[in-house]
Order: structure tokens, then C-alpha cells, then sequence
């Protein structure tokens, strides 16, 4: 069963739409890749899932009900591509707060902080203030006042920008702990590497469209333009242009596209036949960053505004 | 709602336990009385050493223009109107030839500004020596009879009661205006401390951007509620600090009194409770104290404190929540805060002035209609209540007031809401009136 299925979700404003008929769903357990664009209109969409806004139109269903701000929003930390912390409030005071807002009791609250603060080896910072800290440290901080309730489902946006390596692996593995332990994690990024690292499920948007939706891998197969490598010594002399287009040509090998009605045995047999000795053929997936330029390239990267037509 | 509770004891605690709290708890009533230390003691300067040199052809006033602390005139006939300031006045005054029974203008010239007080002080004086001159020439009264005569005669003294059917209530007209003038400056300065703290935090929540991540657990209303009513609690707070630390000075001030003097003013409260009216016994200082003592007996505190305490609250909920709505929209730039803050201030700057005006008529038809007004209201009421109630103030208008101003708040909170939740979540351009008009009329 899906965690959180949202159907036809639109949401216009005065001068643009910034989401317009959007359905996608979130399976328990898994890793959800929210992508596109500056201005596509993600953090709008996130907005509604996390009760900020109401959509226009559309339904969403969380846990097999219709959404309930009121009652659902224990259930949801949001991590905002914006950090915010209050600056000149203690480290501990502050997360227990955020904690108990979510309804937290004062004493399980105290309990999830103190875990979480002794797993990211923070202890020593509860009585400084978020203006002590680094960009990183803070970040830190906002994750784990993000996940400290044991939420349902976690909606993180850029949770690595600002983070130095060892620090992005340390909530890259939360992130992957959390996934397994059952929670839903929906992760809005255009960093694409991070994307294939992590994600199982992705929606492309852009201006306020879906308009890729599928696994990494699917999406791939997807877009994949027949491209492979194949090394091998010597390499023939002649290379047939009615077989294959050659893109790229080294000492070691060759990239090369296969045409429209041949398939790589036909290839591999060519080679053999030209008694040459292959020691590795590779199928060339596109990366999602190709993918993703590919499909939002040519259109605007900034949305012009016009008046929406409800 | 709990998560209310939470808010407001965040906005509560992180203030109460901010060295600045502290620090302007008890650092205010001092600058306050410094300040009217100051101001009282320069007025008092200002108005001594002034010497007037009077250019009398007749002599007419040498004797009845009398020098004293305040003003030095000097008769010496070496001073003209063109020397004067090189002999050190200040000015001359020119008497012209006098015929009796018609108005004569005076002449007075100067080289430095003479206080407006001073001309007029100088105008009774000149009028008197008038008086004086006519009854000494026109009668055979002597010099010193006519001086015994104006000494003997300043013996009267107004004592008023406030007609309350059958008893009839001492009142002080002097406390009365003091109270009503303090209270009121009071309650103008805190609604806009406390108002502007009030924006300020809504300005943090949204530029630190802390607000997405609050209201993605709590409502926007229920926020914006719990940061008015934790600061408004600050601000009681502070007021009730006050008035204990008030209480505290006194006792001190009592315990320097020696126990003799004390003594003696006891007997005089029992004397007089007996109804006896002879108050020529005892020591000056004694007297002094007992009159002050009277006198703030004659305000009725219990009435005061607690209507300070409804109109501050009052007041300060109709105008925080404004003060909310103009932290909601503006961005990191504190100069937009400043046109969306005029419509907001100059109703609290105009009920500051009717104020002042209602505190010397409180029962005049501005103070009234003024102190029904909840824009106004928390500062004019304030000023005609320690006149009495329901002498000054009658209840049904204390109470429609006080319904008013309830009524009131309760619209603002209603309309700053319906701001607020849209524009603490905007970024970029600073709404304009007319688009915040539609999001307060916008349905879910």
C-alpha cells in the first residue's frame, strides 16, 4: 500500500501555476526523488503535502485517508531548502521545542534529542546558539530537528547543500537507516549523482508539469539512445558505417551507437570476425543529468509569468 | 491547544531571560525620573537671572516693581534702549507716558529670546504694580497696610470632594491628573515597546525562515496568537515589576523616616478618623507627609491598577496583532516596515494628544467620545479613570468601553490573521494594500 498517493493536485496563483495536475505516489519504506527545475514548482508541491497550502483541486491520501493537516502533521518533518532556526535560541531548548510542537511529550522529546544529539556527536553543543554554529553544523542540527518525532514520512529538500563529504555520508546512512526502518523519504534535489546514488523512484517536473515518472532504472532504459564501449586490440580496420556511428575514438577502444535494426551480437560478431580480441563491451546508460537536461533544455529555465486560466 | 502553550512559553521564558528585560525593567522607572528630575530642575534655572533694565520717564514703577529670584529689574538711569545689553540685561521694558483708565502698551526689547513663561510673569507683575500704584494713590491706605493686607489674604485653600450621594469622597484634582497622565503615557509607550517587539519576532521567524518549518506542525493563526499573548505576558510582567519595585521604594523611603515623625503621623490619621479637623499641630514635615498620605488615599488604587491592567492588555492585543501583520509581509529590509507602520502609529500618536487634552477635561465631550473608541480608548480612559468612577467615568460608559475595545481586538486579530498566514510564507515584493485588502477577505 502506498504511504502518500496524491492525484490531480493543482495549485494556482494570481500569476502563474505553479502546479498543474500533478499524481504521483510514495510506497512505504521507499526512496522518493522529487526533481526539476528552479521555479518548477516543487516547493509549492511540497507546501501541500506538508499542509502549508491547500491544493485548488486534487485529493491527497496519506495512509490510506484523506490528508488531515491537523491530524497528519505529527507524522511529517520537512526539512525546507531554506534552513531556519531561530538564531538566538539554545541548541537542546530549541530542538526540544521544535520536538514537542509535533506532540512530542516533554520527556520523550528530552529522550529523542538526547539519542540523536549523542549519534551525530553533538552533546557538547546544547548550550551554544545557532549563530555559533557553522553553515554545516547547523545543517546538521536541521536535520535532526527534522527527524526527531519519528516521522512517517520525511521530506527533505537539498539536504546536502552546504555539507562537507564525511558529513553528507552521515545523513546519506541516516537516511538509508531511516528507509529501512520503514519511513518514507521524499527527496527534492536537481544534484542528479545524489539522485542515482539513492533514490529507488523519481518524478521529473517542470513548470509545474510531471513529466518524467518511473524508477532510475526504468527511466534510464527509458532514454537509453544505444550507446556502448567496447575495447579491444587491434581494432579493426575498417568500421562498417551502415553497423554503427563511431562518437569517440581512443587507442584503447571505441564508443560507438548502434544503428536501428542491428543489435550488439552483431557488433560483437563484426569484431570476431575481424580478429580482434575484445576485453570489455559496456552498454552506456544516460546519466539522469543527461536525462534531465535533456528534457527541461529548450524550455525556459526561468517560468514566464502568465495569468493562470482556472 | 497545547501547541499554543508551547508558543506562548517560548516567547515568554526567552524574553523574561534576556539580560535586556532586566535591564529595561529596572533601568526605565530610573531615566524616567531623571528625566523629570531634569526637566523640573532646568525649568527652574531657565527662569532665574533674568535682569530687566525699565526705561521709566515718570519713576511710575520704582517702588511697586519688586526684583526678586527670578527677575533682577533695574531702575539705574544710566540704562537706555541702547546700551541695556552691554550693561547685562536681557532686555528693557519701555513705560510710556500713562494716562489713567486707558489700555497703554508696553515696549519690551530684547537681544535674546525671553521664555513665553517669563512675558507672561512679566505682564501679571506689570498689572499688579498697576493695581498697586492706583489703590496707593487713589486711597489713603499706606504702603505697609496694603502689603499686610495681600499677605493675610492668601489663606484660602481648595480642598474637593467628589459628590457620591450620601458620603461625600476627598479627592485630589493634582493626583488625579498625575495618575491620569502617567497611566496613560504608560500605556502609549508599552503599545508600541511591546508592539514593535511583537513585528520584530514575527520579522525573525520569517526572514530566518524558522516560520516553514513551524508551520508545517502548527497553524499560522495559532502561531501568531501564541507570540502575542507570550510578549503581552512579558509586558504584564514588567508592569507588575513596577509596582512591586514602586511599593518596595516606598517602604524603604518609610523605614528612612525617623520612627518619631512616624509616630506623630499616625496620631494625626487617628485624629482625623475621629473627625477631629485640627491640623495645626505637629511638625512641618510631619504635616507633609500626612497630607501626602491623605492624598494618595483619596485615588482609588484597587480601581486604577486593575483597569491599567484590562486596558493595557486591551490595547495591547488591538494593536500587536496589527503590528504582526506588518511583520508578516515586509522582508529583510527594515525600511519597508516603515510606510506600512503609519497607519498603525499615528492613531496611537493622535489618542496620545487627545490624551493630554481629556486629562484636563475628562469629562468633555472629546475625552468621552475618545475613551468609547477602541482606537483610542486604551490611552484616553486611562486618563479620565483616576478622576473617579461613576463620578467622572459613569459605568455604563467604563463598560461599553471596555466591550468596545474587546470587540475590537477581536476584529484585528481576526483581519491580522488572515494577513499573516499569507504573508509570512512570500518572499520578494512587498505586498500593497490593496492586494493584503484581498487576502483578508480570501476564503480557504
Amino acid at each position: 500500500m502506498s504511504m502518500l498517493e496524491v492525484a490531480h493536485l493543482k495549485k494556482y496563483f494570481t500569476t502563474q501555476k505553479a502546479v498543474d495536475d500533478i499524481s504521483f505516489s510514495v510506497e512505504k519504506g521507499s526512496i522518493f526523488g522529487l526533481l526539476g527545475p528552479n521555479g518548477a514548482g516543487k516547493t509549492t508541491l511540497i507546501r501541500m503535502i506538508t499542509g502549508i497550502f491547500f491544493p485548488d483541486e486534487g485529493s491527497i491520501t496519506f495512509n490510506g485517508k484523506k490528508f488531515n493537516a491537523d491530524r497528519d502533521a505529527a507524522l511529517i518533518g520537512y526539512m525546507p531548502e531554506e534552513r531556519g532556526l531561530y538564531k538566538k535560541m539554545k541548541i537542546g531548548e530549541q530542538a526540544l521545542y521544535l520536538a514537542q510542537l509535533k506532540g512530542l511529550s516533554s520527556s520523550d522529546a528530552l529522550k529523542q534529542v538526547k539519542e540523536w544529539f549523542i549519534r551525530f556527536e553533538m552533546q557538547s553543543w546544547w548550550n551554544k546558539k545557532i549563530e555559533d554554529l557553522s553553515k554545516g553544523m547547523a545543517q546538521k542540527l536541521q536535520f535532526v530537528t527534522t527527524v526527531l518525532h519519528r516521522p512517517e514520512l520525511i521530506i527533505l529538500d537539498e539536504p546536502f547543500s552546504g555539507l562537507d563529504p564525511v558529513n553528507a555520508n552521515l545523513i546519506k546512512d541516516e537516511i538509508f537507516r531511516l528507509a529501512s526502518n520503514g519511513a518514507s523519504i521524499i527527496f527534492s534535489t536537481h544534484r542528479m549523482e545524489q539522485v542515482e546514488e539513492i533514490c529507488n523512484h523519481i518524478i521529473l517536473i517542470n513548470k509545474g508539469k510531471k513529466i518524467l515518472d518511473g524508477t532510475v532504472n526504468h527511466v534510464k532504459q527509458e532514454f537509453k539512445e544505444n550507446l556502448f564501449r567496447i575495447t579491444a586490440t587491434p581494432l579493426p580496420s575498417y568500421l562498417p558505417d551502415a553497423l554503427f556511428d563511431v562518437l569517440l575514438k581512443n587507442d584503447d577502444g571505441l564508443t560507438i551507437r548502434i544503428k536501428e535494426g542491428h543489435s550488439p551480437n552483431d557488433v560483437l560478431k563484426y569484431f570476431i570476425d575481424q580478429h580482434s580480441n575484445i576485453s570489455s563491451f559496456t552498454e552506456l546508460l544516460p546519466s539522469l543529468n543527461e536525462i534531465f537536461i535533456k528534457l527541461v533544455e529548450g524550455t525556459s529555465l526561468s517560468r514566464q509569468f502568465q495569468p493562470a486560466q482556472a | 491547544m497545547n501547541k499554543i502553550g508551547l508558543i506562548i512559553r517560548r516567547e515568554y521564558l526567552t524574553r523574561i531571560r534576556n539580560k535586556t528585560f532586566l535591564i529595561s525593567t529596572f533601568l526605565l522607572p530610573v531615566l524616567i525620573v531623571l528625566a523629570i528630575a531634569i526637566t523640573v530642575y532646568l525649568g527652574i534655572k531657565g527662569r532665574t537671572n533674568h535682569r530687566i533694565a525699565l526705561a521709566d520717564q515718570n519713576g511710575y514703577f520704582k517702588d511697586y516693581l519688586k526684583s526678586d529670584s527670578s527677575i533682577f529689574f533695574d531702575f539705574s538711569p544710566s540704562i537706555d534702549t541702547l546700551n541695556y545689553s552691554e550693561k547685562n540685561c536681557s532686555a528693557v521694558l519701555i513705560i510710556p507716558v500713562l494716562k489713567e483708565g486707558t489700555k497703554t502698551v508696553y515696549r519690551l526689547k530684547y537681544k535674546k529670546q525671553l521664555g513665553l513663561a517669563n512675558i507672561d510673569d512679566l505682564e501679571k507683575r506689570v498689572n499688579a504694580a498697576i493695581t498697586d500704584h492706583l489703590i496707593f494713590t487713589k486711597t489713603n491706605i499706606s504702603r505697609r497696610y496694603l502689603d499686610s493686607i495681600r499677605a493675610a489674604s492668601d489663606i484660602a485653600e481648595l480642598q474637593t470632594f467628589s459628590d457620591e450621594g450620601k458620603k461625600s469622597q476627598a479627592s485630589s484634582q493634582g493626583l488625579s491628573y498625575a495618575i491620569g497622565w502617567a497611566c496613560g503615557f504608560l500605556i502609549y509607550l508599552l503599545t508600541f515597546v511591546y508592539g514593535a517587539m511583537v513585528m520584530r519576532g514575527v520579522m525573525e521567524e520569517k526572514t530566518s525562515r524558522v516560520a516553514e518549518v513551524i508551520i508545517s506542525s502548527v497553524k499560522p493563526f495559532p502561531l501568531m496568537l501564541g507570540k502575542i499573548i507570550g510578549i503581552g505576558a512579558v509586558g504584564l510582567t514588567q508592569f507588575l515589576l513596577w509596582v512591586g519595585l514602586i511599593a518596595i521604594l516606598i517602604l524603604v523611603a518609610q523605614a528612612f523616616v525617623p520612627h518619631e515623625l512616624m509616630q506623630e503621623v499616625n496620631n494625626m490619621q487617628k485624629m482625623n478618623a475621629m473627625g477631629n479637623a485640627q491640623m495645626a499641630q505637629g511638625t512641618e514635615a510631619a504635616r507633609q507627609i500626612f497630607a501626602f498620605k491623605q492624598s494618595l488615599q483619596t485615588a482609588n488604587w484597587f480601581l486604577i491598577i486593575g483597569s491599567f491592567v484590562f486596558y493595557f492588555t486591551g490595547g495591547y492585543l488591538f494593536y500587536s496583532s496589527l503590528f504582526a501583520a506588518v511583520g508578516s509581509v515586509v522582508n529583510e529590509d527594515p525600511q519597508e516596515a516603515q510606510s506600512l507602520l503609519l497607519p498603525i502609529s499615528m492613531p496611537i500618536i493622535f489618542s496620545f494628544i487627545i490624551m493630554s487634552i481629556a486629562v484636563q477635561d475628562p469629562g468633555g465631550s472629546l475625552a468621552v467620545w475618545a475613551s468609547l473608541i477602541p482606537f483610542s480608548s486604551p490611552i484616553v480612559m486611562m486618563a479620565r479613570i483616576p478622576y473617579g468612577v461613576p463620578t467622572t467615568v459613569p459605568y455604563w460608559q467604563l463598560l461599553s468601553s471596555m466591550a468596545l475595545l474587546a470587540g475590537g481586538f477581536l476584529f484585528t486579530t481576526w483581519m491580522a490573521g488572515k494577513i499573516y498566514r499569507t504573508g509570512i510564507l512570500l518572499y520578494g515584493k512587498k505586498p500593497t494594500w490593496k492586494t493584503m485588502w484581498k487576502w483578508t477577505f480570501k476564503n480557504d
